[in-house]
């Protein structure tokens, strides 16, 4: 339904090439597109208005006409313009001189407040800090008892009592001091952004806490009302900050880029999976390439360098592009890729890979499968799998309980995978890009903020876009047709 | 799955995996040190891969406790209207029609301003162009220019294609199980309660299913809905399998001669197939017994956007939905993502939710819902 917008723009650009010179209707056709690309992925109205101007400006100046590849030219400029409206940093959070540091999270019902109210209590842990727990979510049944298990799953106190929610936070303070800790994380309960009584309520909360952060929960499904809920809690909150949630599913996330936009406040955390740890520290250059569905390589990149040996890593990229690559080393991989996280989340980050495929969910059990076909090989039959003959793939089959085809299967899908990689490796790319990885990180590691580069970390990103983009020339065999 | 993807997916992962690390090699001594807290979190995420799903031995046998309280009455408040709710929320159409309005005979603006109108609601760029495409061409059939006559084609549309469904909950088992399914948040569990709140209260024999075992807590918050409506609950313990649950509580329905149950469910992101298969096998098992699953209800938060049409196809195809909820319509969302639902996929909205209130939950209706969009 919605393929990647490179691959519409090389659509509208296919029919103009030769043309030379992109006329005033190519400009606004390739426009239109990148409008329905934003709308259809949640983006406001109003922001899509704006930025779609903005690249108008940028695309009919020079920038494009002189560009060789004006499609990848204007996918540049649209990434560019949606990283810089979702803030280029990540954003840090600073702990107060005088502890405690107080946060208070806010939002509509079912948007996540209480899970992340955990998950931020559980990254604060792990960076040393003693957080409170803080229930004054009276109002959903069973809330604070939600809570609470959490809270006891990350041995975090909690504290609550059966009054009334700003009664809460002001008795959750003295519990603070008498307790020692030096963070306060008071989840609120869920309301709207019209319902006047209740808006009242949580800024009263505020005012009692005098909080240092007030985080605006936002679920990464929401569609165009995002911005009036961050309006209505921004003026009565004065936000600092926007955690973004449910974005292990599959919606683009648009709303985010739509609350940046109006309220001006930078998302912060992005919860990614139901689980306690997955949350993260929020890069908006990954949201951008999101929004318009082309993957996330970085965070690919950075896991990669968590779970690679460095030296393993180019020796197997080596191999790979050299056609030397074995079974073995092949097995070596996927155990590193396990390393990586689960295989399907994997995936999802991977730029232009067809949504059928992305979409598919592999467990790490059936890489399992994949392993035990090859740990029932000789060492031989590794190196040079085509010495298998049908005993030896009978053997190899009821040695990992495997059927005898789908030995074969693997071995003639590896050779194929073999030659092409082999090709590309002798493709006309070299890592010439020496250095582009240089400061590319460094704003948003570093803490304080430095001064910003020009959005460097595109420059990774284009090299697998390439890369994938050679990939997909060669026609992968197996993969769905789209 | 197919082993053939598999190993396609796995090289190209290890291509792009194994290259980036090397491309990224050439700069790292530029690169700072990860930052502790992203390389923790990591880890940790790579650790808790053999987490909860470790902890979720499954129970065979849940511990099964039967609650049933007396009905706590609550001055019953006058049941929630559309009009009522809804006026609250000024309309960001508002402007855009009154524009429309205001310009008198039709122009190219006119559409443009509709489909700003129509997407803003969240009815999506597809079916708004379908639409307004209709409503052009019945304009133009019927010689009609004037902005508030066209408006009228527009709202005429969206009610012919969201009304005229049955959207009766049906019945018919012996138990009847009427299912809740969703991704997480959209107010599954208090649908429930709101449901269970009006069917006691006309007398009927209900059963909750408190088949969320793993969100913390989930089972007392059902649990507090149950002591509210007067409705028996069966709860397994955290964790146990959500299947068995289901199906405890159609036996316990089936042997107390209850009406209907009401089956909760996890929330779940429709893009985890472990879980949607999870969901298939719920659905199976709740008609194993004595039961039969006549409902099968997608509850939809009215702020979701696009999402929602892909949520609700793959919902669908897991779980065979009969009918739509959508909650939160009390806000300033106004849920037209439902038009595209019904739309694509001809599943019916059938209940609306507009309110945390026991009696905040009526029937649907395409005129008062199109009618609230346009005001």
């Amino acid at each position: 339904m919605f393929d990647t917008l490179t691959d519409r723009f090389d659509g509208i650009f296919g029919r103009i090439r030769g043309k030379g010179k992109l006329s005033a209707s190519d400009v606004d056709e390739t426009l239109r597109e990148i409008r329905l690309a934003l709308l259809e992925a949640d983006v406001n109205f109003e922001v899509v208005k704006g930025l779609v101007g903005r690249i108008r400006d940028r695309a009919v100046g020079d920038e494009l006409s002189k560009a060789l590849n004006p499609s990848q030219q204007i996918v540049k400029i649209v990434l560019d313009e949606l990283t810089e409206s979702l803030g280029g940093e990540a954003m840090t959070v600073s702990f107060a001189a005088k502890p405690p540091t107080i946060v208070l999270m806010a939002g509509l019902q079912g948007s996540g407040k209480t899970t992340n109210s955990a998950k931020l209590a559980n990254l604060f842990k792990s960076q040393g800090r003693n957080p409170l727990l803080v229930g004054a979510d009276l109002q959903r049944p069973a809330a604070v008892e939600q809570l609470r298990t959490l809270g006891a799953q990350l041995d975090v106190p909690v504290f609550s009592e059966p009054s009334d929610p700003v009664s809460v936070a002001r008795a959750a303070l003295d519990e603070a001091k008498r307790l020692g800790r030096d963070v306060i994380i008071c989840d609120t309960a869920g309301r709207l952004a019209i319902d006047e009584a209740l808006m009242e309520e949580v800024r009263q909360i505020s005012e009692v806490l005098d909080p240092h952060y007030t985080f605006l929960v936002v679920d990464a499904m929401t569609g165009q009302d995002a911005v009036t809920v961050a309006e209505n809690f921004h003026n009565t909150l004065a936000l600092d900050g926007v955690i973004l949630t449910k974005l292990d599913g599959d919606a683009r996330g648009g709303a985010a880029l739509s609350v940046k936009e109006v309220v001006g406040r930078p998302i912060a955390f992005a919860s990614t999976g139901e689980k306690i740890d997955e949350f993260e520290v929020f890069h908006p250059d990954r949201l951008a390439s999101r929004i318009l569905g082309m993957g996330d390589i970085e965070t690919l990149i950075e896991k990669a360098e968590a779970a690679y040996e460095e030296e393993e890593a180019e020796e197997a990229a080596q191999k790979l592009l050299e056609g030397t690559f074995t079974l073995d080393d092949f097995l070596q991989q996927m155990q590193q890729l396990k390393k990586m996280g689960p295989i399907g989340n994997l995936l999802g980050m991977m730029p232009g890979i067809p949504k059928e495929v992305r979409d598919v969910e592999i467990e790490d059990s059936q890489v399992n499968r994949l392993e035990a076909i090859i740990r029932s090989m000789t060492p031989e039959e590794r190196t040079d799998p085509n010495i298998i003959d049908k005993s030896r793939r009978l053997r190899i089959a009821n040695g990992s309980g495997m059927q005898p085809q789908d030995v074969s299967a693997l071995v003639t899908q590896f050779n194929e995978m073999k030659k092409m990689m082999k090709q590309l490796g002798v493709g006309p790319k070299k890592p010439k890009r020496k250095g582009k990885g240089k400061g590319g990180k460094r704003g948003r590691r570093g803490g304080r903020t430095t001064a910003k580069g020009p959005a460097p970390m595109a420059n990774p990103t284009a090299v697998m876009n390439e890369g994938m983009e050679s990939l997909q020339g060669l026609r992968l065999p197996g993969l769905p047709e789209d | 799955m197919d082993p053939v993807l598999l190993v396609v997916i796995i090289v190209g992962l290890l291509l792009v995996g194994g290259a980036g690390a090397f491309f990224l090699r050439s700069g790292r001594d530029h690169v700072p040190t990860l930052d502790p807290t992203t390389t923790d979190a990591a880890d940790k995420a790579i650790d808790a891969n053999a987490g909860p799903e470790a902890a979720v031995a499954v129970e065979t046998e849940p511990s099964v406790s039967v609650e049933e309280d007396e009905p706590i009455v609550e001055a019953a408040p006058e049941p929630a209207t559309f009009r009522g709710r809804l006026g609250k929320a000024r309309s960001a159409m508002s402007g855009y029609l009154a524009s429309v309005v205001g310009r008198g005979d039709a122009n190219a603006e006119t559409w443009e301003e509709l489909e700003e109108a129509l997407v803003r609601a969240d009815v999506g760029v597809g079916p708004t162009m379908e639409i307004l495409e209709a409503v052009r061409a019945r304009a133009d059939a019927d010689k009609v220019t004037d902005g508030r006559a066209i408006i009228d084609l527009v709202k005429a549309e969206l009610k012919d294609r969201l009304g005229g469904r049955d959207i009766s909950l049906a019945e018919g088992g012996d138990p009847s199980v009427w299912l809740f399914v969703g991704v997480n948040g959209v107010g599954k569990t208090t649908t429930i309660g709101k449901i269970a709140t009006r069917e006691v209260a006309e007398g009927r024999n209900i059963v909750l299913a408190a088949g969320d075992t793993f969100r913390a807590a989930a089972a007392e918050q059902l649990t507090m809905w149950a002591d509210r409506s007067g409705a028996s609950v069966i709860r397994g313990g955290e964790g146990a399998d959500p299947s068995s649950v289901i199906f405890d509580a159609v036996e316990h329905a089936a042997a107390n001669d209850a009406d209907v149950v009401l089956a909760d469910t996890a929330g779940r992101l429709h893009t985890k197939t472990n879980l949607m298969n999870e969901l298939s096998k719920v659905r199976r098992v709740a008609e194993k017994g004595a039961g039969t699953v006549t409902e099968t209800l997608l509850v939809i938060d009215a702020t979701t956007g696009q999402n929602g049409l892909i949520q609700a196809r793959e919902f669908t195809q897991a779980a065979d939905l009969t009918g739509v909820v959508l909650t939160k319509l009390d806000g300033s969302a106004k849920g037209g993502i439902v038009v595209a639902v019904q739309a694509e996929l001809g599943i019916p909205v059938k209940l609306v939710g507009l309110g945390e209130g026991a009696h905040d939950l009526i029937e649907f209706d395409a005129d008062e819902f199109v009618d609230a969009l346009f005001e």
